[in-house]
């Protein structure tokens, strides 16, 4: 297993002035699946906004580290070429192309694959992930339901065929039930396609159950990272990250200590 | 009735290249959301470059339509890449008056170039009317008619099915996704431009033939902005119906009204629809209304 993407001391500015990542390092190996835990303004939709090259357009910038993805640096690359060089991010919050039909958004996640008999291939193979879109196929995607616009999305990203599918926040605003299917469907795509997946959630028990590795962040760090069974059994990950407590200490004397320890922890 | 059919159908044939010129408007919005004020100055150079093929160099027509295009992709472009791409992310006022500007300079070059005298192209179609019944159809607006119409017919395609096209669509929709699928969202600035000025261009082409060209010719750009606006100003669709109402609406305004006053009806009745239209529907009759999941 060798790594192929490779972060090291990442650090990205906003507007000139707000430090979003403060040296963030990681490394996705080939084939694996990697969750990229936090909570809130952790960084995790910065991390990946760099390594697809979305910063300039908000105003944010790379101002120190590198991103070298088979061996190649992307820091300086604008989005399109970083999509051709085979890293995909599906962004968050579903971004379908709402005034394009379901055929039309998936002919756009096949934009950078040349041949056409490649892309009805493909399409056949998100088809039997997601049947419903088959059915929805000339509707407009602003029309489908939520879950359906994720499946949509996931379709588009299948289509592009790339090494690394980056996802932000797959379960967001998704029925429980709808986030298992998706998740399922995000391994089997692993599994199947051989797709390395760099997975940003904050459903930290989905992402877990399905990855490889784990890296946690705070505050534009990484402040523990493991493989998943190792992680698991952290009981800072546990009680923080899984909501699983410890015992019977509920008394307020001791949610004063594990503030104070949770603070240590981060800092 | 005659007389009716007759406006009818004459402002049909003036709405299908008003359509045309339209659709010059709507290509670059709906990519770039710039309202493109130098659309009509894009229509009087076409004509122009086309004029000086056809007279100077003598070439026939058929290499002269192909040419123009060229020559139009290449000026869309260049004001795009030189100009309007170092605007990206300023207001759209400033945006705005660039191309007011840039309308005033290439009226200014025309008239460098080509002098501010009255010109006429040399016989393209055959001269003979068209005869439909009782109704009798100018040859020149004819066969300007069916040529705008093949042309408003190829971008409608090459929106709907082609790669490029969708790609547009979707730069329309959502930039920052397109740029995720691996879009060049720049890319698709620069060739809307470049779409855009064809259909201009060509639009000029047909308005040179039926009227002449002078520097001036670009003023019917203003009139073509209420089809615009009527029709959606992001919507093809729109931009095609919309030329049909005006054309049609003009022609019956002038045919019926403009004997009892001192003219000018003809010129105004567009903007008197436009007004209502825009009353039921403020986005235009096919514009895009953002869709709201409930």
């Amino acid at each position: 297993m060798s790594a192929i993407l490779e972060v090291n001391n990442l650090e990205v500015l906003y507007n000139n002035i707000i430090l979003v990542l403060k040296g963030l390092s990681l490394k996705v190996e080939k084939g694996s699946i990697v969750a990229l835990l936090g909570s809130n303004g952790a960084g995790k939709s910065t991390t990946l906004k760099a390594i697809s090259g979305f910063l300039p357009l908000e105003d944010g910038a790379i101002t120190d580290g590198t991103i070298q993805f088979l061996g190649e640096e992307l820091t300086r690359l604008s989005p399109h070429k970083i999509v051709k060089k085979g890293v995909f991010q599906i962004m968050e919050g579903r971004r379908v192309f709402e005034d394009l039909t379901v055929e039309e958004n998936l002919i756009c996640g096949a934009y950078t694959q040349k041949k056409r008999s490649k892309m009805i291939k493909d399409m056949d193979k998100c088809f039997a992930y997601f049947p419903i879109l088959k059915k929805r196929y000339k509707r407009l995607a602003g029309y489908l339901s939520g879950g359906e616009q994720q499946m949509l999305v996931i379709s588009r990203a299948l289509l592009a065929t790339p090494t690394l599918m980056m996802l932000d926040e797959p379960s967001m605003g998704l029925a429980p039930l709808l986030v298992e299917e998706i998740f399922e469907i995000i391994r089997q795509i692993n599994e199947n396609e051989g797709t390395t997946i760099l997975l940003v959630e904050q459903n930290a028990r989905m992402a877990l159950e399905i990855s490889n590795y784990g890296y946690i962040m705070e505050n534009g760090r990484i402040v523990l990272d493991g493989p998943v069974d190792v992680l698991m059994g952290d009981r800072d990950v546990q009680e923080f990250y899984l909501g699983m407590g410890h015992g019977n200490e509920q008394t307020s004397y001791r949610n004063v200590k594990h503030y104070k320890r949770r603070k240590r922890w981060l800092s | 009735m005659d007389i009716f059919l007759q406006l009818i159908s004459s402002g049909f044939l003036v709405g299908g290249i008003y359509a045309l010129i339209a659709l010059g408007f709507v290509l670059i919005y709906k990519a770039t959301n710039i309202i493109n004020f130098a659309t009509g100055e894009f229509m009087m150079i076409g004509a122009y470059i086309f004029y000086s093929l056809m007279v100077y160099l003598e070439l026939s027509p058929f290499v002269g339509f192909p040419l123009v295009i060229v020559c139009a992709a290449l000026l869309g472009a260049l004001v795009e890449r030189l100009i309007l791409r170092h605007m990206l992310g300023q207001p759209n006022i400033s945006i705005i008056m660039v191309t007011i500007g840039l309308s005033s300079i290439l009226l200014g070059l025309a008239e460098m170039i080509w002098g501010s005298s009255f010109r006429s192209f040399p016989p393209l179609f055959p001269r003979k009317p068209i005869i439909l019944g009782e109704i009798v159809l100018r040859s020149n607006l004819f066969y300007g008619f069916v040529m705008a119409m093949v042309v408003v017919a190829v971008f409608l395609i090459v929106f709907k099915y082609a790669k490029v096209g969708v790609a547009m669509r979707a730069t329309a929709n959502d930039q920052v996704a397109a740029f995720s699928m691996g879009i060049n969202v720049k890319t698709m600035f620069t060739i809307s431009w470049a779409f855009g000025a064809i259909a201009a261009s060509l639009g000029g082409i047909i308005i040179g033939n039926i009227g002449g060209v002078q520097p001036t010719l670009g003023h019917i750009g203003l009139k073509i902005f209420p089809i615009v606006i009527l029709g959606g100003l992001d919507s093809i669709i729109g931009a095609v119906i919309g030329g049909f109402i005006v054309g049609i609406v003009e022609n019956l305004a002038g045919g019926y009204l403009d004997p009892y006053f001192y003219g000018g009806v003809k010129d105004l009745a567009p903007f008197i629809v436009l007004l209502f239209i825009l009353f039921i529907k403020p986005y235009g009759l096919f514009g895009t209304k953002e869709i709201e999941r409930l």
